[in-house]
């Protein structure tokens, strides 16, 4: 059991709430994910410059000279921004691949890249989690959270959702799958490599190579109904939106609220309670096997 | 009398002693329940005639165990609403999510939108109407009852089903095994009258079809020896 949250916003104005609305929407998972909880937030994109989201176990040691040494390495500045035990730093778009092997050189751990998107998550109670990073406070145009029960890999930050295999990419899974070592080997004869013993970052890198390999966001979730035994309900997110995708068992809880202002996706309807205008929402279950996306 | 009970005010367990209790008493009152939140188990194990209208919508089991009690929920309810129900009714506004009356020995769940997937698994003598859709393996070794659906059923319709009758408005994706179309006898029309009658539905008996079992699965067939 796992719990995962989604929300994307068709209106700005509601933009600096959607960290709140969030952190709300995963904390009432909690029941269903105690062990850690991760976010993923879409947030204003800077032209030419890419977020590099990174952790470290000793972010006091690790960040101190970070910014320093980047923009030496570089030969041009960088900017960090340090949350608890993650970092942001915002690199040029065509210097990310160098940037990306210093800071693994330097024994960090990359969460994930892209113009909008950091990744934030760590082992933890979601309230607690929530409070270190400051979620609250954070603003976007998209977001997806995840609240984990452990089954396929230890309780780690490593093992915590979401996870990301391309940048601006992300996925959330609630669920567990079955053919995952088989599809990480068939992967990695295409040179596609993940990090952690996890199953769900299989799924994300199996659904980042389908799109890098021309895929469409819609394809490759599709994809996902056939070449991945188990089961899932996922929550994509991407740098325009995100998709959902249920396997066609569909045991495994989904829940959507759609209004003119946003629409949201919780593993239960629990985590809709507090959002503005609920009351009136279209609310309904998404079907097994059927994708669903939305994009700005 | 109809007392009210704000469930921003009390927790879950508050509001169901209150409710078990008055169902014990057979005080046959009438209870709301207001802001629900999508809570969990709300009004279940209710054992005696008790109203209760829950103004919103539910999360897991709610109604489930029910005997005798007419719950009505204002909004959608989540998996397993009145899961194995023995007596009374239950009405969903909204939708119903996955196994919805699984196992329902009587009573009527009455549901007002979409059932997801299956709904009445392995329901032993419940009544249950469906006003939209439903999902893919419902009725799954249904053994008694009747499940009624005014819109489509999806894949797998009556898997290993026994002794329960299924009524279909609309299309079947597909049916499980050993389930067919049977033919609707006057004594069926007359049973889907009255149940479409207590449901409240706008429909009439003559457009649905009736679907059961084939019996097939009831006795080993020594011609199937070699595909075990």
């Amino acid at each position: 059991m796992c719990g995962i949250v989604g929300l994307f916003l068709k209106k700005d104005d509601l933009r600096p709430r959607l960290g709140d609305m969030l952190t709300d929407m995963l904390i009432t998972m909690t029941d269903r994910g105690p062990d850690s909880a991760g976010i993923a937030i879409y947030g204003d994109a800077e032209a030419g410059r890419t977020k590099i989201t990174v952790q470290s176990e000793d972010p006091a040691r690790a960040f101190a000279d970070l910014d320093a040494a980047v923009s030496e390495a570089l030969g041009q500045p960088v900017t960090l921004t340090v949350v608890d035990t993650h970092a942001v730093l915002i690199v040029p778009d065509d210097r990310v691949a160098e940037a990306t092997a210093l800071l693994e050189d330097r024994g960090l751990r990359v969460m994930g890249s892209g113009a909008s998107m950091e990744i934030y998550k760590e082992v933890g109670l979601p309230r607690d989690v929530a409070a270190r990073f400051g979620l609250r406070q954070m603003g976007g145009s998209h977001g997806i959270g995840h609240t984990r029960m452990a089954t396929e890999s230890a309780v780690t930050t490593m093992g915590a959702h979401p996870f990301s295999t391309a940048p601006d990419q992300c996925l959330v899974h609630n669920g567990s799958l079955s053919n995952h070592n088989q599809m990480r080997r068939r992967l990695a004869k295409k040179g596609v490599f993940t990090r952690s013993e996890n199953d769900t970052e299989v799924g994300a890198a199996y659904i980042s190579s389908r799109i890098a390999e021309g895929a469409s966001l819609g394809e490759a979730l599709d994809g996902t109904i056939r070449d991945l035994d188990g089961f899932f309900t996922f929550v994509m997110g991407t740098r325009t939106g995100f998709g959902v995708v249920r396997d066609p068992i569909a045991c495994k809880p989904a829940v959507m609220a759609e209004t003119d202002d946003y629409v949201a996706f919780a593993s239960e309807y629990r985590a809709f309670a507090d959002l503005p205008g609920i009351e009136a929402a279209r609310v309904w279950e998404p079907e097994p096997a059927t994708v669903y996306f939305w994009e700005r | 009398m109809t007392t009210t009970l704000d469930m921003t005010a009390l927790d879950l367990r508050q509001v169901n002693t209150r409710l078990q209790a008055a169902a014990r008493a057979q005080a046959n009152e009438d209870y709301v329940i207001t802001n629900p939140r999508g809570s969990h188990a709300m009004a279940c194990g209710l054992d005696g005639p008790l109203g209760v209208t829950i103004k919103g919508s539910t999360g897991y089991y709610c109604a489930g165990m029910n005997k005798e009690a007419t719950i009505t929920v204002e909004g959608s309810a989540g998996p397993g609403v009145a899961e194995n129900m023995m007596s009374g009714t239950v009405t969903i506004h909204g939708d119903a999510s996955q196994y919805a009356g699984a196992t329902g020995h009587g009573g009527l769940l009455n549901i007002k939108g979409n059932a997801s997937s299956r709904c009445g698994i392995s329901m032993k003598g419940i009544d249950i109407v469906v006003h939209g859709n439903i999902g893919h393996m419902s009725a799954f070794m249904a053994q008694k009852g009747n499940l009624v659906v005014l819109g489509d059923a999806g894949d797998a319709l009556g898997d290993s089903i026994y002794e329960a009758r299924l009524f279909v408005r609309g299309s079947v994706k597909s049916l499980g095994a050993d389930c067919i179309e049977k033919e609707m006898r006057p004594e069926h029309l007359e049973t889907l009258a009255a149940l479409l009658d207590k449901a409240g539905a706008d429909a009439r008996p003559e457009e649905f079809r009736r679907y059961g079992s084939a019996r097939k699965l009831y006795n080993f067939n020594i011609d199937h020896a070699d595909e075990y």
